[in-house]
């Protein structure tokens, strides 16, 4: 039998600053019927620009140098655009990483549903629209009769993403492209999204391409792993000998990332002042309560890490403590001293102990400006340092950060990587020269080898500077690795609160442990185990029998 | 619903308050003209006597203030005064509670209705073609269609008015006698011929609006493109025409509205030139003949309703846009 989907040695380069740059060099892979194949590897790897090939679709500016691409026998590569949207939509599907944006706001979710399958005459729009109702219904999305009459923002992240899969499904495709489909997504929902699409595609015997920065995440979902460094393939596998014993120095990096952890420290010395104390915060943004009552304390030198789902008001504690949205009750102490809310009638001396890292380097950082000047003005604003003392103290904070003065002082930020970016944040903040920083997900933007690195930096500067972190996360696995106690919150509450190996052991309160057993773990049965667990069988059994 | 009504009313309770605004300027700004219509109307020999006596009567001799709130307390009554031009000036001694003449309403009505037949004609002319043009263009972007459109429309919006309806008649009417050249019509025309006579000054203001909306078009849906949700399109395997008619344009719709709004206030305030050379009975001569004569009651109710078609045409694109919103639309 041959393959459905056969690429071999393929070429592509995309095309910036007046030249063509290669994104993919000779990659080749094969698909068989109803076969998951996951791709995996960092921002930048190429993983998308592959997915989207085997499609036949290159983004604009992208273009396929060398090479073949084949669907069921059809060159793919050399086919006429009107072949290749016969193909699209009805045979080969696509779902989009963030559904929010890759449904159009402007019409209803099954009206963007039926519109492949009417369009492709596969069926009749009546038809289509109450098959639509069904996949619903199979996906387990709440109403099914009813949320596809919904625009998109009238939808939660994951049932849009539920929903994108469902309409993925709705011409019964050969091939549907995951291109991170969980990614935007809180553990929790991700979960029954996983759960969802590796059923649909087992129901429909349909194959996939699973794309995905996530191991732990590939392993619930493929049969296969391939990992993509730079555009170069570095090995094929099958997902439990990939797991097991991956062959490649890179692929061996990737599955150590996990393993940093450092010692949790001792818990302070009951009594003592915590460098932030917050008491009974009550916040609202206009008349919107966000915050209930929320009090934790972060003492010196501990890292205390703040987590919970998108929503749950870890930001907005951040906010409250900044100044920057004034709680409505409550106080917020610095040393024992209570701040003033708002951050405008906080002394310079105040504003200086508290600083941010931002989540978002690249909009956080002046595009403008060269890195020396990033860093050199809290460095003039805070510490009065002009001339050469300033040039001196910039470049000893980039020392300090592990990027090399000479090279970097005269840089603009478009011109470093994510993670060197996040490192100017870092050291913006040092400039100040702080007693506490928050953090507030300044990994979640980066890459797993490349997050452990800030991890491991803003730990050796906790050790030498004796800084206080609040550390913003929904990531338990960053957790693990940094925290010395966790407050978890959800919906505006603190609901636990404690050192963190009391945290990773049971007891739990029922949110923590919902939260914790949502974090996919590298074995490739755990989604399984899990849903076993939590009672919930296949879901397309279920619905298999009800139709 | 109930969020979109609260916005409708607020922009219309704003829109109000800037009619009454403009109303102050432009009483202000038409009282500060030097000169004034009894110096006009009676030349260089008159007597101070008889300026004074004119002024009287019409009520000019008073303050500025109280001129201002007589002249609005009427205007709100639907009183938009009585043309002093039109007045007759001999009938009258000492009494100036009726001037006997024509009112500024009389004057301004069918003048008025004029205007917005060619701006109703012209509108219909271009804004379709503007659409279908920049929707075109959009498509075939960077192609020598879309060239050609952006150079003809952008050279057709460049070129004096005037030029282009010399051009237009020269072609139309003189070398191939399709049109009349004239655009003299009156009340009681049947229809068609109204219509005949009004194509050429419609054509010409066609060739002046386009160009804006169209590029507008263009722009907005190449802004788009980009989306994800377009390249989901694109990926479902639709026609490139139905990717951007079904699912870029309901997007760009807002500032689409926005640029058609302003095309069309201008074909109802500024066509002044084009109604010259056509000898169009609209209001923009009435409104240039006024200034010259300093008929004041004229000048300020052909400026008020240049701003309220300005201020309505605003509102109701606002109002477009946010209907076309489907987040205000459709609340959670």
């Amino acid at each position: 039998m041959s393959a459905l989907v056969e690429i071999n040695d393929l070429w592509i380069e995309g095309r910036s600053d007046e030249q063509w740059n290669p994104i993919i060099n000779g990659a080749s892979l094969s698909l068989n019927k109803g076969e998951v194949l996951g791709l995996i590897g960092e921002s930048g790897a190429g993983k998308s620009t592959l997915g989207l090939a085997a499609m036949g679709f290159t983004r604009d500016g992208v273009r396929i140098s060398g090479g073949s691409v084949r669907f069921d026998g059809i060159d793919l590569v050399n086919a006429s655009a009107a072949v290749k949207r016969e193909l699209l939509g009805k045979r080969i599907a696509y779902v989009a990483q963030s559904a929010a944006a890759s449904f159009n706001p402007a019409h209803r979710l099954i009206d963007q549903h039926t519109e492949a399958p009417v369009q492709h005459g596969v069926q009749s729009k009546a038809e289509s629209q109450a098959d639509g109702i069904e996949l619903y219904r199979r996906l387990r999305l709440p109403n099914p009769d009813e949320i596809g009459f919904r625009y998109p923002h009238q939808v939660s992240g994951g049932q849009l993403q539920r929903a994108m899969t469902a309409m993925a499904m709705s011409c019964r495709p050969d091939l549907i492209i995951f291109d991170e489909p969980t990614t935007a997504l809180d553990v929790t929902t991700q979960i029954e999204v996983l759960a969802s699409i590796r059923d649909i595609v087992e129901q429909f015997d349909t194959a996939a391409i699973y794309i995905t920065h996530d191991l732990a995440v590939v392993a619930q979902m493929a049969d296969r792993i391939k990992v993509l460094l730079k555009g170069d393939e570095v090995e094929e596998a099958e997902t439990r000998e990939m797991l097991s014993s991956p062959k490649e120095d890179y692929t061996k990096s990737l599955w150590a990332v996990r393993s940093f952890q450092r010692k949790q420290k001792a818990p302070a010395i009951a009594g003592a002042t915590p460098v932030i104390r917050v008491k009974n915060v009550n916040a609202s943004y206009g008349k919107v309560p966000v915050l209930h009552d929320v009090s934790f304390d972060i003492h010196e030198g501990r890292t205390v890490a703040v987590v919970g789902e998108s929503g749950s008001g870890k930001s907005t504690a951040a906010r409250c403590i900044t100044g920057l949205l004034p709680p409505r009750s409550g106080h917020i102490e610095f040393d024992g001293e209570v701040l003033p809310l708002d951050y405008r009638k906080r002394s310079k001396m105040q504003l200086r102990q508290a600083q941010m890292i931002y989540q978002m380097a690249d909009t956080a950082l002046n595009p403008r400006k060269t890195i020396g000047e990033l860093i050199g003005r809290p460095v003039e604003f805070y510490m009065g340092l002009k001339g050469a003392e300033k040039r001196k103290r910039v470049e000893h904070l980039l020392e300090e950060i592990e990027l090399e003065p000479s090279q970097y002082f005269h840089r603009l930020p478009s011109e470093l990587s994510g993670g060197q970016k996040q490192r100017i944040g870092i050291a913006r903040a040092l400039a100040a020269e702080p007693k506490f920083i928050i953090c507030d997900e300044v990994t979640s933007a980066l890459d797993q080898l490349v997050a452990e690195g800030i991890l491991k930096l803003l730990a050796k500067l906790q050790d030498s500077l004796g800084l206080s972190y609040m550390f913003i996360t929904h990531d338990l696995a960053t957790v693990k690795s940094i925290a010395d106690e966790v407050v978890v919150m959800k919906d505006g509450r603190v609901v636990e609160h404690g050192p963190k190996d009391e945290m990773f052991r049971p007891p739990h309160h029922p949110y923590t442990d919902l939260l914790l057993s949502s974090v996919p773990e590298m074995d490739p049965d755990w989604l399984t185990n899990l849903l076993a667990e939590r009672g919930i069988d296949n879901i397309g059994d279920a619905a298999v029998d009800k139709m | 619903m109930g969020g979109v009504l609260r916005i409708i009313l607020q922009r219309l309770f704003l829109g109000l308050l800037t009619l009454l605004v403009v109303s102050v300027v432009i009483f202000v700004a038409v009282n500060l003209l030097p000169g004034d219509f009894a110096e006009a109307i009676l030349g260089q020999g008159a007597t101070p006597e008889a300026v004074a006596s004119i002024r009287a009567d019409l009520g000019l001799d008073q303050g500025m203030v109280v001129r201002y709130f007589s002249w609005l307390s009427d205007a709100l009554r639907g009183d938009l005064g009585t043309s002093f031009a039109q007045a007759n000036f001999a009938s009258f001694v000492g009494s100036s509670a009726n001037l006997g003449g024509v009112t500024v309403a009389d004057q301004i009505a069918p003048r008025f209705a004029n205007t917005m037949f060619l701006a109703g004609v012209t509108a219909a002319i271009a804004v379709p073609i503007a659409l279908t043009l920049g929707i075109l263009a959009a498509l075939f972007r960077n192609s020598i269609f879309d060239r050609a459109t952006n150079i003809l429309t952008l050279s057709s919006i460049s070129s004096p008015e005037f030029f282009l309806a010399y051009i237009l008649i020269l072609l139309l009417a003189v070398v191939n006698p399709i049109l009349p050249s004239l655009s003299n019509i009156y009340d009681g025309m049947a229809f068609g011929e109204r219509l005949q006579k009004t194509l050429l000054p419609a054509l010409t203001l066609t060739l002046v609006v386009t160009a804006h909306m169209m590029r507008m078009t263009r722009a907005a849906i190449i802004n788009l493109l980009a989306s994800p949700y377009i390249e989901m399109a694109r990926l479902k395997g639709l026609s490139p025409l139905r990717v951007i008619v079904v699912h870029a344009l309901p997007n760009a719709l807002a500032p689409i509205i926005n640029v058609i709004a302003l095309n069309l206030a201008y074909l109802i305030t500024g066509v002044v030139v084009v109604e010259v050379v056509f000898v169009y009975p609209g209001i923009g001569q009435l409104f240039v003949d006024s200034v010259k004569i300093r008929d004041i009651p004229v000048v300020q109710a052909s400026c008020l309703i240049f701003a309220a078609a300005y201020i309505l045409l605003n509102l109701l694109a606002d109002i477009l846009s946010i209907l076309s919103n489907p987040r205000l639309r459709h609340p959670k």
